[in-house]
């Protein structure tokens, strides 16, 4: 088997600050793997900077194509880059509004990268956008609706079900119960869970919340100054963490 | 008026318009930047237009000046007036007869021949505009044509008014790659644009942009397969001056009890079919 | 199918000064196919810590731990996954489950999790719910608000839903009333029946005599207090 993300020596710097540095790990096909740590470790700069938003000083970040195999997707050319991001990547943003197009209606939002990959058929776009809707469970009799008039809980599930329409292999996800009620949290949680494990997605979660990454995530890396301190089996960091700054971080939790 | 150089633009500047010309025409429905020019008119009166014409423009030039299809409307006779003036080169009203054309919001209905050239006033360049607000977006949108976002303008179109509601200005791919907002036109004319044998240019000189359809060059209107483009006009009008079936037509408001006629946009086709007419009744 | 040799384990505590926690050292044991073996030995004498070392979610530091064939002292986080989807099943005493997901779904997740079909899947958990006296009204509510003997009943389903050839068992019968401890430990025959090889914490000295036939006490893996 191939692995699906293999990253190498990733470094980013921010001038003399730094974002992160010497990054390796291996994403199989079918894992998610939670990043934790806390706010400026360095975790959203790795994410932005797996995910193409971002050039990383050095290092690769070697993706398994469905039609070229292993690429480096930091040397390829933007168009591939591009087409990537809207074909076998998704980017599930921390806040709904940075992933949606506010002044288009929730159909709009669903099919907009169906019809970026050159779906041309307006009746099944919208059945399409139909089902998908049904699938993060909100009412098809909102398809016309702007997200605008969506609750916060209700935009984060459009904009996963905008970024799953395409069928991708990897989710990039930054924080994405943050800023919920803990009721639509478990809510969204259990349909990410259900959504992952049915259509087989990978994912990489970045999060400060132990809890998400319990329920979600397979494997953990854990994140300080830019570096990563530990990683391994999510439940094996979490029980009997190695490194101080881990066994911090789960005893730190109320 | 030997004040002013041939066609009021200095050289320099007519070789600059005539290399952005050149590069539109060599990447079809490309927008290239030019420095455009202050111009002896407001903009919006068909400054990029003027000095595409302007650069175009050689002696033995027969220029043609429409405005909304008419000949005889302000814009169009200024125009025409002036490059009379600064140019002193022929002009007519005939489509037929003339060299270049420039047009405000439309395109003749004779059909164009070889050699002529259509130069179009273009308020807005960018079809992706109002979609996108970021110009170096836009353009990067442009390179890598990531055009999903204008196919999103029109399914909104269709799930609120249950059609792609765009009469004028509606946008076109040119030769399978860029795509390019077609100065306002009716969409009527669209299909006009499509491997015409005329060179096709478009001018917008508030926006400095330049950007061209060369002759017989494929030209689409954007649609969806099961909502597909159609050229629309008044439903079931003809011509109250010449009775054409096949011509765009305006709506013109003849009274205060709600009397109107509707007479064609191009008051050439319209007179030529008229003296047609008179000529078989003689 | 457990094969454990000469397993040591200790924590190290970097908050408290450093301190170094032996708290497993020579640990060896092997269950055979069909066989359920017991853990005991004093509290705190290390049982659980040993089931979560096989289980993966503690840290083995020496020796060596054999699960279905796999090595796992210091395995890849992908061969503990792919052992656990496929081989591995385990009974906590802890039920931890989103909140809204409904029993029925839970119990049936480590089927789906292996691609069985979700009507199989879904029968097989009712089926399962049902055996466990398990209240048919309440398959459809989340365990959340259960009594501790339902969701350790719930736990019990999801653990025995599938057929896995190594299991652990970690006081499967406790807050369980004689009716369905009867069915847990009829569970736990059949599973031998059919091959499985099974380790299993029992306070329960009953329920422990009726399924195990061997014991290990723990105790002889403790290190030495006060060593370190």
């Amino acid at each position: 088997m191939t692995p699906l993300l293999k990253v190498e020596a990733l470094s980013k710097s921010y001038g003399a600050h730094l974002g992160c540095a010497d990054v390796n790990f291996t994403l199989w096909p079918g894992e998610v793997m939670g990043i934790v740590g806390e706010s400026g470790s360095g975790k959203s700069t790795l994410l932005n900077c797996l995910a193409g938003h971002m050039q990383p000083d050095t290092g690769r970040v070697i993706f398994d194509t469905r039609d070229h195999g292993p690429r480096d997707t930091v040397t390829m050319p933007t168009p591939e880059r591009r087409w990537l991001a809207r074909t076998d990547w998704a980017f599930v943003h921390q806040n709904p509004r940075d992933g949606l197009r506010m002044n288009v209606s929730a159909g709009g939002n669903v099919g907009e990268r169906l019809m970026a990959v050159g779906a041309r058929h307006y009746g099944d776009i919208r059945a399409q956008a139909e089902d998908w809707l049904g699938r993060v469970e909100i009412d098809a009799r909102r398809m016309d609706d702007r997200p605008r008039a969506f609750s916060g809980g209700m935009q984060q599930r459009l904009q996963i079900a905008r970024n799953l329409v395409t069928g991708p292999r990897l989710v990039f996800m930054d924080e994405p119960t943050g800023g919920l009620d803990v009721s639509v949290q478990a809510r969204l949680l259990d349909l990410l869970r259900g959504l992952v494990q049915r259509l087989g997605l990978s994912a990489v979660i970045v999060t400060h919340d132990l809890a998400v990454v319990r329920l979600l995530a397979d494997r953990l890396m854990v994140m300080k100054d830019g570096r990563v301190v530990e990683q391994g089996l999510t439940d094996q960091v979490l029980d009997d963490p190695q490194h101080a700054y881990t066994q911090l971080l789960v005893s730190s939790v109320l | 008026m030997t004040q002013y150089n041939f066609a009021y633009l200095d050289e320099a500047t007519k070789r600059m318009l005539r290399r952005a010309i050149l590069k539109a025409v060599a990447i079809p429905g490309y927008q290239v930047p030019f420095s455009s020019r202050e111009m002896p008119m407001p903009y919006g009166w068909g400054t990029g237009g003027v000095q595409v014409t302007a650069a175009c423009l050689v002696p033995e030039d027969t220029l043609k000046v429409i405005d909304q299809g008419a000949d005889d409307t302000t814009n169009a006779v200024s125009i025409r007036k002036f490059f009379a003036r600064v140019a002193q080169v022929a002009t007519t009203e005939a489509t037929s007869a003339a060299s270049v054309i420039q047009t405000r919001h439309r395109i003749p209905e004779t059909l164009l021949q070889e050699g002529q050239i259509l130069v179009f006033q273009v308020p807005i360049p960018e079809p992706l505009r109002f979609l996108e607000p970021r110009e170096t977006e836009t353009r990067t949108m442009h390179a890598l044509e990531d055009y999903g976002l204008m196919q999103v303008r029109l399914y909104e179109d269709i799930a609120r008014h249950g059609e792609i509601a765009r009469a004028y200005a509606y946008p076109v791919r040119v030769e399978g790659r860029y795509i390019m907002d077609p100065s306002p036109i009716p969409k009527f004319d669209n299909p006009k644009l499509d491997n015409s044998a005329a060179l096709q240019l478009f001018g917008a000189g508030r926006e400095c942009r330049i950007y061209a359809v060369p002759p017989y060059t494929r030209v689409e209107s954007l649609d969806f397969d099961d909502y597909p483009f159609t050229a629309t006009k008044a439903a079931g009008q003809c011509c109250a001056i010449c009775a054409a079936a096949d011509s765009y037509l305006d709506e013109v408001i003849t009274d205060d009890a709600g009397g109107r006629m509707f007479v064609c946009s191009d008051t050439d086709y319209c007179a030529t079919r008229v003296a047609a007419q008179a000529e078989d009744a003689a | 199918m457990i094969e454990i040799s000469e397993v040591g384990k200790r924590f190290v505590l970097h908050n408290q000064g450093g301190a170094v926690l032996p708290v497993m050292e020579g640990a060896s044991l092997t269950v055979a196919p069909g066989e359920c073996m017991a853990l005991v030995g004093a509290s705190g004498a290390g049982k659980s810590t040993l089931m979560r070392m096989i289980w993966g979610n503690y840290r083995c530091d020496e020796g060596s731990i054999r699960v279905a064939g796999v090595e796992l002292c210091k395995a890849e986080p992908r061969a503990v996954i792919a052992l656990r989807r496929q081989s591995l099943g385990y009974v906590s005493q802890f039920l931890r489950v989103i909140p809204r997901v409904p029993t029925v779904q839970i119990v049936a997740e480590p089927l789906l999790a292996q691609g069985v079909g979700e009507d199989m899947a879904l029968a097989r958990a009712h089926a399962m719910l049902a055996r466990l006296n398990i209240p048919q009204r309440l398959w459809g509510l989340s365990p959340t608000t259960f009594s501790g003997g339902e969701q350790q009943r719930v736990n019990i389903a999801r653990g025995f839903i599938h057929d896995w050839p190594v299991m652990l068992l970690d006081e499967p019968t406790a807050s369980l009333d004689a009716a369905n401890r009867a069915v847990v430990l009829e569970l736990i025959t059949q599973a031998k029946a059919r091959g499985a090889g099974i380790l299993g914490i029992f306070h329960d000295a009953e329920a422990r005599a009726a399924v195990c036939e061997r014991e290990v006490d723990v105790t002889r893996f403790t290190p030495a207090r006060g060593e370190a």
